[in-house]
């Protein structure tokens, strides 16, 4: 795929930076946030969010083994064969997908973790909107402009983008590796977030290759436009140069251009290695909305089976080379995905819209486990049971904040618009 | 008088004028003449001059070329600019009589062989003028025979080793026409401003080929219409070269194209004329950005224009530099998200407005290829639109069966417009996808 704008600083908007020295003075008048900020500012802490897009089935990926019988029930056409499941060390009563082989070994190593049944009161079954919902932490029936990382963020750096990059920050606040930066990224006016907006343009950067289509008038000059755009980008030198000092990566990971999420993976541990101080990566992977055909007629096998393998082999190789380059005590992870599925599988062999699912969070610094309880799966399913929510995907990011980031509970109540108790993850 | 701010008004209403234009080729030339006859406002610094300047750029746009170099040679702006006032019998002053050679009609191609001699000897033609300013509104260029040379004047071998005879009183002023009509009996001249144009229209670089196939009919046309610009630009622009897809965005937009460019594919609206205040703001707002991404209307670099225009060998891709590319990315994605503001009024794209103009916005590839169609010169891969559809209108959901996710929401929109969280989502997907679209390459291409 050629996109020849590789790197795009979407930070627009310089029209209220009165506005905004205005509120830098305030928070610069001792206010307790200071010390939290500080810290925050000189930890290494990194995280990184593995958007799973199209709402990821729950019960067949993370399977409630003890009801084994209710859930073969509920999916005749889609169950997963008894003896294929993956066991966990420990958690007799749950079991992980085939595909999972990966993030399976990660589990029992004691270095991934599930909260079961995360999803917030009143679930909206809209991808867009249950995706808004999850980006910016409000609840179902607010409607809410800014991300609640680009809160945190904001909340760090209160003058961004006002004289940014700068020494205390010389790299991107947060990194989105796709075209577009989450609205989890959106500060309350800017986004806190950059784009690299492929693999592909990522390498061609570093390497300082452009595409060549000067064959015609307009590929000549749009090849000269694309050298510039290089060279351009408040961060494109700072990502240059933190890639270049990484020479070798984990032999861990696919090749490129097998598992496209493998691929944004490995941009995000390389840039983490190579120095960026940047706090939050975010990467996308989809489309798991498997309304039709899920599986073949061997349940193992199909799109949700790719799927799940592309994301616990992109996990995997991720964590492997996190190791690798020594980096893996600063790093934390956890998948997101809108909405989880229906518990009754449909007769086009597929699953419908839902609402609580399971999150997977991983490092080597986490507390490993399964929080939470199986979903019950009712003996005589019917085609609109849910699974009922268990966790409030605020508390998951209460915990990130709070137990990762070392955020003083007050802001971490602010940042998230509420008070969300925090899990046992981290 | 605050002359900074006249100039500043001045350059509002020109832009005003750029953006509220029929689809005529009049603004695209009154702005191909400015950079080509160039003129500084803060040299000139006369709000009066300056003025009527513009008015002869409007009046000539798409007349004749030979009678817009004489008004110019006698126009006070450019007898200011120029030195032409001060050119005298005694203190004879070279500079106009070089550039109208180098610069304003034969240029310095390898057809253009006036010498030094020449210089001096069009600098004693057009000794005698100078600027009556006794009445402010009517300032003007006159002939003072007084301050003529008045002896005969020798050309070179290029002229054919003519000479202009020198003339007395007021029959002085004639030797100008004698001039002009010695310049423009090169045949360089036809083809030094259709190079110009051909740049100004199709694309920088002129090969063999082109020199051949292209300018030379083309600078025929023009001798043949005695140098009337309007059928030159009738012939290219209809022409199927300036049609062919492979010629077609082989120009880099220039600041102005490109801010006034979008202004208008948006249909942007601005406050009306009984809000003038904010009208001229927001104008000048505009301006104010064309000018940060280095084209300022009304004040090029130099004499010689904007080297984007005969720059050798960048010349469009000068406007692009790792200052001003970001400028423009910026601009655009403003233009999506805050727009700009004085006091009530504001000026933003509307994206569901721009939408709804298309032929099936609900349907997502529909959507992107009539998008597509609008903001791009150039065809995108296929892959890029498919990338647009799955990463931004429909959030990483892939496969012609989640399309239908994009329609309903579209649809849902216009069905209950006063759903708020499906009209932000609607929008927003919108306004992500147009600030991508902008970001790329490509819509810096025209």
């Amino acid at each position: 795929m050629k996109r020849r704008q590789f790197l795009r600083n979407t930070i627009s908007g310089v029209v209220l930076s009165a506005f905004w020295q205005g509120i830098s003075l305030k928070a610069l008048a001792g206010t307790p946030a200071l010390h939290a900020r500080h810290a925050v500012q000189n930890d290494e802490r990194v995280l990184v969010l593995i958007q799973l897009a199209g709402g990821n089935d729950g019960i067949n990926t993370v399977i409630p083994f003890d009801q084994y019988s209710a859930y073969t029930a509920a999916r005749p056409n889609i169950f997963l064969p008894e003896e294929k499941v993956l066991r966990l060390n420990g958690f007799e009563a749950t079991a992980f997908n085939p595909a999972l082989v990966n993030m399976q070994q990660l589990f029992n190593e004691g270095k991934l973790g599930v909260v079961q049944a995360v999803s917030y009161p009143k679930p909206n079954f809209s991808h867009f909107r249950a995706t808004d919902i999850w980006m910016s932490a409000s609840d179902s029936d607010k409607v809410v402009s800014s991300g609640w990382a680009g809160r945190f963020l904001h909340d760090v750096y209160p003058q961004f983008p006002d004289n940014f990059p700068n020494e205390v920050m010389p790299d991107p606040l947060a990194i989105q590796v796709g075209a577009v930066v989450s609205t989890a990224l959106q500060g309350p006016l800017f986004t806190m977030g950059m784009a690299i907006s492929n693999p592909a343009g990522f390498y061609k950067l570093v390497e300082g290759k452009v595409n060549v289509n000067a064959n015609s008038r307009w590929g000549e000059q749009l090849d000269y436009i694309e050298l510039m755009s290089q060279k351009t980008g408040q961060y494109a030198t700072v990502i240059k140069k933190a890639a270049q000092k990484v020479t070798a990566q984990s032999p861990a990971w696919p090749a490129a251009g097998k598992n496209s999420l493998a691929d944004q993976l490995k941009i995000v541990s390389r840039l983490i290695a190579g120095g960026l101080k940047t706090k939050v990566y975010m990467v996308s992977t989809g489309s798991f909305d498997t309304h039709a055909k899920q599986t073949e007629a061997d349940t193992t096998t199909g799109t949700h089976t790719k799927l799940l393998q592309r994301v616990s082999e992109a996990i995997g190789a991720f964590m492997a080379d996190l190791q690798f380059l020594q980096i893996e005590h600063r790093v934390m992870g956890m998948t997101i995905s809108e909405f989880g599925r229906r518990i009754k599988s449909n007769a086009s062999g597929g699953t419908d819209h839902g609402a609580a699912a399971p999150v997977f969070y991983f490092g080597h610094a986490i507390k490993p486990g399964i929080v939470g309880a199986n979903p019950v799966i009712p003996e005589k399913v019917n085609v609109n049971d849910n699974v009922p929510m268990q966790y409030d995907f605020r508390s998951l990011y209460a915990s990130v904040l709070q137990g990762w980031f070392r955020m003083p509970v007050q802001e971490v109540q602010q940042i998230l618009l509420g008070d969300f108790a925090p899990l046992p993850i981290v | 008088m605050n002359s900074g701010r006249r100039r500043n008004s001045f350059k509002a209403w020109w832009l005003g004028n750029m953006l509220n234009q029929q689809s005529t080729l009049r603004e695209k030339m009154v702005l191909f003449w400015h950079n080509h006859f160039a003129t500084e406002m803060k040299t000139v610094d006369n709000p009066t001059m300056i003025y009527k300047h513009h008015v002869l750029l409007r009046q000539y746009a798409l007349g004749n070329f030979k009678a817009m170099v004489r008004a110019v040679t006698v126009d006070a702006a450019m007898l200011k600019y120029l030195n032409g006032n001060a050119n005298t019998k005694k203190a004879p002053d070279e500079n106009y009589g070089r550039e109208l050679q180098e610069l304003f009609t034969l240029g310095k191609g390898p057809g253009s062989q006036y010498t030094e001699a020449d210089v001096k000897a069009a600098a004693r033609v057009l000794t005698g003028f100078r600027i009556n300013n006794r009445s402010l509104p009517d300032v003007h260029g006159e002939f003072d025979a007084g301050r003529h040379d008045e002896r005969d004047k020798q050309f070179s071998a290029f002229y054919n080793n003519q000479v202009i005879k020198g003339r007395s009183g007021k029959e002085g002023e004639a030797e100008l026409d004698d001039l002009l009509n010695l310049i423009f009996q090169q045949p360089e001249v036809a083809r030094f401003i259709c190079r110009k144009l051909y740049r100004y229209f199709v694309y920088h670089h002129i090969d063999e080929v082109t020199e051949k196939n292209i300018i030379e009919p083309l600078a025929h046309t023009f001798r043949q219409h005695n140098y009337d610009i309007k059928p030159v630009l009738e012939r290219l622009l209809s022409s199927r070269h300036f049609f062919d897809a492979g010629n077609r965005g082989g120009i880099i937009k220039s600041p102005v194209d490109l801010a006034v460019g979008l202004c208008r594919e948006y249909n942007i609206g601005f406050p009306g004329e009984e809000n003038y205040v904010e009208l001229y703001q927001l104008w000048f707002n505009i301006q104010t950005i064309a000018s940060q991404m280095q084209q300022n209307i009304g004040d090029p670099p130099n004499v010689a224009g904007w080297p984007a225009y005969y720059h050798e060998p960048l010349y469009d891709k000068s406007w692009i530099s790792s200052d001003t590319l970001p400028k423009r990315t910026a601009f655009t994605d403003r233009m999506v998200s805050n727009g700009f503001a004085r006091n009530d009024k504001k000026i933003l794209i509307d994206p569901l407005q721009y939408t709804r103009q298309l032929s099936a916005p609900g349907d997502p590839n529909k959507l992107i290829d009539e998008l597509a169609d609008l903001l791009y010169a150039v065809e995108l891969p296929v892959e890029e639109k498919q990338y647009m559809k799955t990463a931004i209108l429909l959030q990483g959901l892939q496969g012609m069966a989640s399309d239908h996710y994009w329609r309903d929401a579209w649809n849902k929109l216009q069905e209950k417009p006063d759903d708020a969280a499906n009209a932000k989502n609607v929008t927003n997907k919108l306004k992500n996808l147009l600030k991508y679209m902008m970001s790329l390459p490509q819509y810096q291409l025209m």
